[in-house]
């Protein structure tokens, strides 16, 4: 038996990860989510804000890791949108227009009371501009350096959102989700920090344990990882049941299933190559 | 037949023979809504002019018998080259293979066009070309902009310094890509230092300066906070300790730099776990894609 | 020429920006130099792809094996240049009807917009999905408890994974709400896995990655100071080049 997984073709292990996510993801299978300290502090800053307070979302990912990071952008758009908060979009990536693009599209097909028709009243897209932490630091100081139109090629001054937004310290919170660099750290770096302005990150699972150490005192709340964005649904749903019966508001809580097998998978492989490595030590194999 | 290509052959075919069971149920397909625009000229010559075209709104397949729905060719191939570039990564889990090879130039030819597209239309043209130009751009890109806007010349600096950058491709004469190059290396420098000092020393070690021992307000020990912040101060010190490499680690400094060793491994530790955690949310993410967009299971 | 004018163009730069957080004079001068900046780096996209260009040109030239690949992404290269740059299917602005190119490059049903969505989007992610399987599989074959040190690094990562699911709740779940020693403020649920994973995290991750983090500060300082004080030149490269 050992002797065979210790020359296990590692397509085994593949096919075996493939399942673990497959068949989780196919029955559909959710758990109840108690939603941490640390997601409450993100559901109280956006939730708290008064309705119709500005927002920035800064949107910095890419398909790449829009897997982990979508159910948190659409539950950040899904709640801004109940509170009627008035969004800014932007991006540091340039793959990032689409994603904004996303969150745009449940504003319109979600809370179309609110949001259908009223581009530069309730919600704004600024797109992307190249220059990483360069943007950041023109739009902490002087946001129409950086952005002097929207993405359709509207100058700022013609609309109504942006037309006495000097800069972003103006605004009430700024939601950035981001996928590493240009991202959250970033945003903390040369716009939260230095500026007291309100942050709230929603980041992945590699850059968490990097961001933990700026809370509280100069980031208000993360959602780490997939884990985060289930408990920010399931705290968005806690305090508005509506939620409950959209399917497209639970992205993140369905992900869970797989995250489960998976783990367990992952935490057997470790202990059966352990068991692998004991016994070759006791074989001697390893001096 | 050898193993592998018994196995490919098996694959394919049951795959495909999957895929036509599926496609022929409908699935595969996408649908849009047309959406009929009318837009009128912002400033008509003459008589009104009206300008007309149809606007297209992808649709859930529940809502394919509704009059102003209809398949969608372009939208139906991009689902199943999507879902093809997907298969097609996949396959180099079984394999380095000629398919993969060949999707994977497409994704370097394309990313990089993209970007240099996405720069060009978002940061050149209006942070440039509209500064320098604004009369030119108002005629040709952006209509939008202020009539009264005049030509920023100071603008010619970040060009000259562009076309230097760009030179760099030329055989010769690379050289003076250097003086670009020296800008932005100081830029960053420049901000970084101040922003890192700031923010990840500073404030880094003021949040650290906390009391070992915690009273409440009626003057009982809080003894658990003050074990936290205890073993907190202790983590951000042993580690400290551990990387200051200009002293000996003899004696104490020793035994300080181990906890401090111990402390880095639960660190790195949970980071494993976390990007375990993001791996595996990424692959949930291509299968929902294959499972729900492409074959509606 | 080649060495004392950067130097000079770098210090500039960087003593002025550093200037914006003492000197309010500085601020404009500061937010001027961010905005060349960002059009460097925008033009650093069209370098990039400039480069691609040359090396494949180089490889096909040269017939170096596999030169069809590179074939391949250069018309992949161009015809996604070409349609981004064409606007190809773009309408144009509803507000601006009688501008033909008025039209947003990346709008929906556009043929560039077909490349990234259908082409684009599938490729990376799914390049990035195959890192699952891979650390599974370096799950099975390194992580091994070879000392101490791997051995509290698997224990938390295992702590961590199963905290973070719900398999601490049916593994821990069952802890009861009810001190451990008398009125100490302790309960045995306070150590199930999802509070303990929470705990590890707060307590433990975290002073690590301060620690980390501060060091970090200090070498980014020091090395930016280098930097604009012309002490660390690597970044001009050789005098050998052309």
């Amino acid at each position: 038996m050992l002797d065979f997984l210790q020359h296990l073709d590692r397509r085994w292990i593949f096919f075996l990860m493939f399942i673990a996510v497959a068949v989780p993801l196919i029955m559909g299978t959710t758990f109840p989510e108690v939603p941490s300290d640390q997601v409450m502090a993100v559901f109280d800053a956006v939730d708290n804000l008064p309705d119709g307070s500005n927002v920035v979302m800064a949107l910095d990912y890419d398909p790449a890791s829009q897997g982990e990071l979508q159910p948190m952008a659409s539950a950040f758009a899904r709640h801004c949108a109940i509170k009627k908060h008035n969004i800014y979009f932007m991006t540091l990536w340039p793959q990032g227009i689409s994603m904004i693009q996303n969150s745009i599209g449940i504003l319109q097909d979600e809370y179309p009371e609110t949001y259908k028709g009223k581009y530069g009243t309730k919600y704004v897209n600024l797109g992307f501009r190249a220059g990483n932490e360069g943007v950041i630091k023109l739009v902490v100081e002087d946001l129409k350096k950086s952005y002097s139109t929207d993405i359709h090629g509207t100058n700022l001054d013609n609309i109504p959102l942006t037309k006495n937004l000097k800069n972003i310290q103006q605004v009430d919170l700024l939601c950035n989700v981001s996928a590493g660099y240009p991202g959250s750290q970033e945003w903390v770096l040369y716009g939260s920090s230095p500026f007291d302005i309100p942050t709230v990150v929603g980041c992945t699972g590699v850059q968490a344990p990097i961001m933990l150490p700026y809370i509280p005192d100069q980031l208000t709340g993360m959602l780490a990882a997939i884990k985060g964005a289930a408990e920010y649904e399931q705290a968005i749903i806690n305090a508005y049941p509506e939620l409950e019966n959209n399917p497209n508001a639970k992205e993140g809580l369905v992900r869970m299933g797989p995250q489960l097998v998976a783990h367990l998978l992952l935490i057997s492989l470790i202990f059966l190559g352990n068991v692998i490595y004991f016994w070759e030590r006791k074989q001697g194999l390893h001096q | 037949m050898k193993q592998s290509t018994l196995i490919w052959t098996i694959l394919m075919v049951a795959g495909g023979a999957f895929l036509l069971f599926q496609a022929s149920k409908g699935n595969g397909r996408v649908y849009v809504r047309e959406i009929p625009v009318e837009a009128q000229a912002s400033q008509p010559e003459g008589e009104e002019q009206v300008y007309r075209w149809t606007r297209y709104q992808q649709v859930t397949e529940a809502e394919k018998g509704e009059p102003d729905v209809r398949f969608s060719l372009s939208r139906t191939l991009g689902l199943w080259v999507a879902a093809f570039s997907t298969l097609a990564i996949f396959s180099f889990l079984y394999g380095d293979n000629p398919i993969y090879k060949f999707t994977e130039s497409v994704f370097v030819g394309v990313s990089a066009a993209y970007a240099m597209v996405v720069a060009f239309w978002t940061e050149i043209m209006t942070n440039l070309y509209a500064k320098l130009l604004p009369g030119l751009a108002r005629i040709t890109f952006y209509p939008d902009i202020d009539s009264t806007a005049r030509p920023d010349y100071l603008y010619l600096i970040p060009l000259v310094l562009s076309i230097l950058l760009l030179w760099r491709l030329s055989p010769k004469g690379s050289w003076i890509a250097r003086w670009p190059l020296a800008f932005f290396i100081g830029a960053t420098a420049g901000i970084r230092l101040i922003s890192y000092l700031e923010t990840d020393f500073v404030g880094q070690l003021q949040s650290t300066v906390m009391p070992f021992i915690v009273f409440a307000s009626d003057g009982s020990l809080l003894w658990i906070k003050s074990l936290r912040n205890t073993i907190f101060i202790v983590g951000v010190v042993s580690c400290m300790i551990y990387f200051f490499f200009s002293i000996e680690h003899e004696g104490v400094v020793k035994y300080i730099s181990r906890l401090g060793i111990w402390f880095l491994m639960v660190t790195f530790g949970a980071s494993f776990a976390y990007t375990v955690m993001g791996r595996i949310a990424l692959l949930s993410g291509r299968l929902v894609f294959l499972f729900n967009d492409w074959l509606g299971i | 020429m080649k060495r004392t004018i950067p130097l000079l163009i770098s210090a500039i730069t960087g003593f002025v920006l550093i200037g914006t957080a003492f000197i309010p004079l500085f601020v404009d001068w500061g937010n001027i130099a961010m905005s060349w900046f960002n059009l460097l780096a925008a033009f650093a996209f069209i370098l990039g792809g400039g480069n691609l260009l040359k090396m494949q040109l180089q490889k096909i030239s040269a017939q170096q094996p596999g030169w069809g690949y590179a074939a391949v992404t250069l018309i992949a290269f161009f015809i996604t240049l070409f349609v981004g740059l064409a606007k190809v299917g773009v309408h144009p602005n509803v507000k601006f009807p009688e501008f033909a190119w008025s039209g947003d490059y990346l709008q929906e049903d556009g043929v560039f917009w077909w490349l990234f969505e259908y082409i684009f989007t599938p490729l990376s992610a799914t390049m990035f999905a195959l890192l699952a399987f891979y650390i599974s599989s370096a799950a099975f074959r390194a992580f091994r408890a070879k000392n101490t040190e791997a051995t509290i690094l698997l224990i938390i990562a295992v702590i961590i994974l199963l905290g973070r699911t719900y398999a601490s709740v049916w593994l821990t779940g069952w802890f009861p709400d009810e001190f451990i020693i008398g009125e100490s403020g302790i309960k045995y649920s306070d150590f199930n896995l999802q509070n303990l994973s929470e705990i590890i995290m707060e307590d433990f991750t975290t002073p690590g990655m301060r620690a980390i983090k501060i060091g970090i500060a200090l070498g980014v300082a020091s090395t930016s100071l280098k930097v604009l004080l012309g002490v660390d030149r690597s970044y001009l490269g050789s005098d050998q080049e052309a």
